[in-house]
């Protein structure tokens, strides 16, 4: 059965919280027996004083008996309560750690874009749906089977013939089980869709008010919002009254069968068949005998949210992307050829080994070339047949359209992804054979949205260095043109910036990313361009930073305004993920194709 | 005009019951249905507990008639009682959420976008609509349990009162113990760590979306295993605050489970002398425990009520505080005709917000005495470094703002003498982050203009170069965009408000950063294939880009305040 591999699959997770669920079971087990226990005792104290006329002084013990297992099954309440919790919190942490984990395998492509917000739900909300699924939906799921069996043997002993009442029941009890795995789903289900998406309406009606008034259609929408809703509440109640009318059956079936206890052993004590005090006793527990299932039905939600996070959680950890599996054969491959690597330089101009360390064949400056290479994404082309060099030391700038390939050919070079065909060489190594880590340290990469991470200013711009010392952190903001607008910020280089911190403009996000570039100082620099929308000011600061940062390095440039790409020593226009046209800018310019054509229709856009 | 939010310290509570009002017969017959489901479950226990008590010393069968009509009765209503109170309960609740949602619109429809924007930021709408919800339940899970719950204990009380009035007292007790001052302890044992598990899973959220969004830029640093430790750090702090937090609910859970049992062992303890002193019949004796701990059930919902009350009531707090702000626009008593929009003028405009609270120290100006003239067939480019004031400057055209008279001239009047419908009526914006609603493209694009014709809306698309995009999605125009649909890139939305914006038949065209997320070469071809739309109306380009200054026959510099 499909849930019950889910369920086992979710629990081998973590020994540990399966330790703590099974202890939390158990004592949710003594619980439920103590007030089997409690029916009992009350049973005889009133058939003591009732039937044989005892006074309170010869109940006291009895009294005494009835109140120490009323404080075990507090006890034992309480520490359900807490191991539930404590199984699900390690559950939790070790589901996040292997979700992080997979992630980082992944890598940035496949968490792109759309993706992103729905990942970092999984982990953040899809986790914690666990919670309750873990805590309480669980131990109330093995105690509904466990309680039952157990109240049935009890009620066996002081009472065979209601066992069979309660047996007859049973139908009843599998019916409502059915009901509660089947129906009664996928009708809470739809409850939550409906509830959901009606919220999900008016939200999005709030957040374009400002839109619909500025087409003067916001007054019309009160209608619009009272039809809906109306019509949403008449669909909900319809779907309700079926759930409505299988609680009243559930219901009906338990009030029935104490009524049926109650009428059957008075009829049996009339006719001397049965003593007082087990007769009173099964009609105590005739409800507790419904009660664990009750339970498990009103936790049926947090049941229903926990199976549906586990799914989407196992599928993010089946996730896989061909490239990165590519990627981490090689790795494996690196790591177990690879002793310890070497961060001397390597003789000058040696013929490289197949697997080398990268400072080998980065200093001297080496030329990066693509060879042939090929990359679909997602099935989609985004690179075709590709070869070009970068001569150590050379500016190469990248041209085209959205989607022409420039952004394939820089996720290719920060080995995110694999070429599927083809391959990228630096000096006589592939890339593909040579550590990613390593070789990433020899890149300083400017994206053209840099995250700016929740912390300092100081905190981001170590990111490309962590054990930069401040100095070195304030020549590189300087050299940035970022210094001034950070001794600007109210704290400084201690400002807390990110999602809960200051917010920066635009231009000031790209500075920081351009004082990370400095403080890695690396030798190959690849700059995604981006001061197409940001204030003339702004665009100017960086320019100069740019110009500095690219100087005595290798810099492959996304250029998306042209007046960049003029300033590279060499120019590669992408269309639909082919090199189209490649050479120096003025050569270029000076014979009719695609990069002047391209250059005409962005000079020729005035009237 | 004054700007600043009534603030309420009193209690929302007298003002959300007036909202229960229209619907006070649903309430009540809600409350007494789940007054008679439990007391027929207390019944049942009553009446069985009696029923084998007298079995075990009856001599007649007929001695019990009574008794065995009484536990049919209750054995019938209990389940029918519960169906019914859950469905006035219900259909009450989608009233009132109708009623809800209608007022709220209704109040906030004149505040936006000025109000809502002012005092709020973008995701605080969505606390907005949780709020809306939060009161939603304000009726079926705050208002009606503690009222069936004080009928069951009466009913209960007095049922065991009639025995010997401290058994009723005794349960009264127990039951005021459980239901009232355990909630009310619980959540004050409990408060310091709710708040900080909500803080904590804020901060684990930031914390992740750093770790997904930003994992190019940690990869390429070698520094993702830095950040995942400190998500795991994050995840740990919140579970040490979950934890404690169960370890309250186990307290309460454990305590409730004590008291339930304590109230029919005092129950025992209570009546047993009385049986033996002769003053109780001993066939009553098993009742008592039994009813006892059967009017437990009221008490359960009451943890969560006094929990939603003090959610419900900051929610109202918050919404009631929104709704009373006065509009920052009013419509003069004397409406001028609607104007045509042939001539648009500022004359030495300033503007500055007006402060949210009066405590708050007067803004600087956004705009400090700007004078431009356009008229019909002519276009103006305004540009200035961000935050000169270019936004300000369209919502003060939109009347989203009040100006100071005289400084903005429509058609040869004053801007505030026309309705401000009517004014918006001649604008077609397009606007620096469009709004798309969660519906299909059509539906976003007949917004503008609901008699548009599909060759209408294939040709605003053409221009704005979005066409090919729509064409090829598998339903075309019928595409759902948002949560459910097709999540759009910054361009393609961009693209889509434009189209949107030719559709509406305005004779002023507002472009602010219309193209800012477009590759250059679409931008291009975006502006190109604007101009024959540009002829004959006024139009304004809010932009830095030369791309789009190309197009303007003036451009205007604006300098906003000191950055």
């Amino acid at each position: 059965m499909l849930r019950a591999t889910q369920t086992s699959r979710l629990l081998k997770q973590s020994p540990a919280a399966r330790r703590s669920l099974a202890w939390a079971t158990g004592a949710g087990f003594i619980a439920g027996a103590m007030l089997v226990a409690q029916a009992w005792w009350i049973s005889l104290i009133v058939d003591a004083v009732f039937l044989r006329g005892q006074t309170l002084a010869q109940v006291t013990p009895l009294l005494g008996v009835l109140l120490a297992s009323l404080l075990v099954r507090s006890l034992a309440v309480y520490v359900e309560t807490v191991l539930g919790q404590r199984a699900a919190n390690e559950l939790k942490q070790t589901l996040r750690q292997r979700l992080t984990t997979h992630l980082i395998l992944l890598g940035p492509l496949p968490l792109r874009n759309e993706r992103a917000g729905e990942l970092v739900n999984t982990i953040a909300e899809g986790v914690e749906a666990l919670d309750a699924y873990v805590a309480q939906f669980l131990p109330a799921q093995f105690l509904a089977v466990l309680l039952t069996i157990f109240i049935l043997i009890v009620v066996l002993i002081l009472d065979p013939w209601t066992t069979l009442v309660l047996l007859f029941a049973a139908p009843m009890l599998l019916l409502m089980l059915a009901l509660i795995g089947g129906r009664a789903k996928s009708l809470t289900e739809r409850r939550f869709l409906e509830l959901s998406w009606m919220s999900a309406f008016f939200l999005d009606m709030l957040q374009g008010l400002t839109t619909l008034k500025l087409f003067g259609r916001s007054q019309e929408q009160v209608e619009t919002i009272r039809r809906i809703s109306a019509h949403y509440g008449k669909t909900t109640m319809e779907v309700l009254a079926t759930a409505f009318q299988t609680s009243l059956v559930m219901e009906w079936a338990a009030t029935a069968a104490t009524a049926l206890v109650a009428l059957e052993v008075s009829y049996r004590l009339m006719a001397g068949q049965l003593h007082f005090a087990p007769a009173l006793a099964v009609l105590l527990l005739t409800p507790e005998f419904f009660l664990p299932l009750r339970t498990l039905a009103i936790r049926y939600h947090a049941g229903a949210a926990g199976k549906a996070a586990a799914q989407r959680i196992f599928s993010l950890l089946d996730m896989e992307n061909e490239s990165v599996l590519t990627q981490r054969r090689n790795d494996a491959e690196m790591r177990s050829g690879q002793v310890a690597h070497n961060n001397s330089s390597a003789p000058l101009g040696a013929p490289a080994p197949l697997r080398q360390s990268v400072s080998d064949v980065m200093r001297p400056p080496s030329s990066i070339r693509f060879d042939r290479v090929t990359f679909a994404y997602e099935g989609r082309p985004a690179l075709q047949d590709c070869s070009f060099v970068i001569a150590p030391g050379s500016r190469v700038a990248l041209v085209g359209a959205t989607g022409a390939g420039k952004s394939t050919i820089v996720n290719l070079l920060l080995r995110f992804a694999e070429p599927q065909q083809g391959a990228i060489w630096v000096g006589d190594a592939r890339l593909s054979e040579l550590d990613p880590v390593q070789w990433r340290r020899q890149v300083a990469w400017v994206p053209q949205h840099p995250q700016i991470f929740q912390g300092t200013v100081l905190d981001n711009i170590r990111l490309a260095r962590p054990e930069a010392s401040l100095p070195e952190v304030i020549a590189a903001a300087e050299a940035a043109y970022a210094h001034a607008f950070i001794m600007a910020l109210p704290q400084g280089y201690d400002t807390r910036v990110g999602e809960q911190g200051a917010r920066l403009s635009g231009g000031q996000r790209q500075r920081l990313a351009l004082a990370r570039a400095f403080l890695r100082n690396a030798p190959l620099l690849i700059l995604d361009e981006a001061t197409a929308h940001l204030d003339a000011e702004s665009a100017q600061a960086i320019q100069g930073a740019i110009e500095r940062l690219a100087a005595g390095r290798t810099v492959l440039l996304i250029a998306h305004r042209l007046e960049l790409a003029a300033g590279a020593d060499r120019v590669i226009v992408l269309e639909q993920g082919s090199i189209v046209e490649s050479g120096a800018p003025a050569d270029l310019l000076a014979h009719d194709g695609p990069y002047r054509r391209l250059a005409l229709s962005l000079a020729g856009g005035a009237p | 005009m004054t700007a600043a939010a009534p603030v309420h310290r009193a209690s929302p509570l007298p003002r959300l019951l007036t909202f229960l009002r229209p619907f006070g017969w649903w309430v009540a017959a809600g409350i007494l249905l789940g007054f008679a489901t439990i007391s027929s479950s207390v019944g049942l226990m009553a009446v069985s507990a009696y029923l084998i008590s007298k079995a075990a010393i009856a001599v007649d069968v007929t001695q019990l008639s009574l008794a065995i009509a009484g536990v049919r009765l209750f054995a019938l209503t209990r389940a029918l009682f519960r169906y019914g109170e859950r469905y006035v309960t219900h259909l009450a609740t989608f009233r009132i959420l109708t009623a809800l949602r209608v007022w709220f619109y209704r109040a906030i429809e004149p505040l936006a976008p000025a109000r809502l924007l002012q005092v709020h930021s973008g995701d605080v709408l969505a606390r907005i609509g949780a709020d809306i919800e939060t009161l939603e339940n304000f009726y079926v899970r705050v208002v009606a349990p503690p009222v069936s719950a004080a009928l069951v204990t009466l009913f209960a009380a007095a049922l065991l009162g009639a025995f010997d009035v401290w058994l009723g007292i005794a349960l009264v007790g127990f039951l005021a113990l459980t239901g009232g001052v355990l909630p009310w302890a619980s959540r004050r044992l409990s408060h310091r760590a709710a708040a900080a598990t909500i803080a904590q899973r804020g901060a684990l959220h930031i914390n992740l979306v750093d770790m997904v969004q930003g994992m190019a830029d940690l990869i390429a640093f070698d520094q993702a295993e830095t950040q995942q430790v400190r998500v795991l750090a994050q995840s740990a702090a919140l579970q040490q605050a979950q934890l404690r937090l169960a370890e309250v609910r186990g307290l309460a859970n454990a305590l409730t489970a004590l008291f339930t049992g304590l109230a029919g062992l005092t129950m025992l303890w209570l009546a047993i002398p009385l049986v033996t002193a002769g003053r109780l019949e001993g066939v009553y004796l098993a009742l008592l425990p039994l009813t006892a701990m059967a009017a437990f059930e009221c008490v359960q919902p009451l943890g969560q009520a006094w929990q939603m009350l003090e959610s419900s009531q900051a929610a109202a707090r918050r919404l009631f505080a929104l709704v009373d702000t006065p509009p920052a626009v009013v419509d003069p008593p004397m409406l001028a005709p609607a104007p045509v929009g042939v001539s648009l003028e500022t004359r030495g405009l300033r503007f500055r917000y007006p402060p949210t609270h009066d405590s708050e120290p007067v803004d600087v100006w956004a705009l400090d005495g700007l004078t431009f003239a356009v008229r019909a067939g002519q276009r103006l480019a305004i540009t200035g470094p961000s935050g000169a004031g270019k936004s300000t400057l369209i919502a003060l055209l939109l009347r989203f703002w009040d100006v100071p008279p005289g400084s903005i001239w429509l058609d040869g009047r004053d801007l505030r003498d026309y309705a401000a419908a009517d004014v918006r009526a001649l604008f077609a914006v397009v606007p620096q982050a469009p709004y798309l609603f969660h519906t299909t493209i059509r539906d976003n694009l007949l917004i503008a203009n609901p008699d548009a014709t599909d060759a209408d809306l294939v040709a605003a698309c053409r221009t704005a170069q979005i066409d090919d995009f729509i064409a090829a999605l598998p339903a075309g125009y019928d595409t759902l965009l948002g949560d459910n649909g097709l999540t759009l890139s910054g361009g393609e939305r961009q693209r889509l408000a434009i189209a949107r914006a030719l559709l509406k038949p305005a004779p002023i065209l507002v472009l602010d950063e219309a193209t800012a997320h477009l590759d250059a070469i679409t931008a291009a071809r975006v502006w190109q294939a604007l101009e024959p739309h540009m002829a004959g109306r006024i139009v304004l380009i809010f932009d830095h880009n030369p791309l789009a200054l190309a197009h303007a026959d003036t451009v205007i510099q604006i300098a906003g305040a000191a950055p």
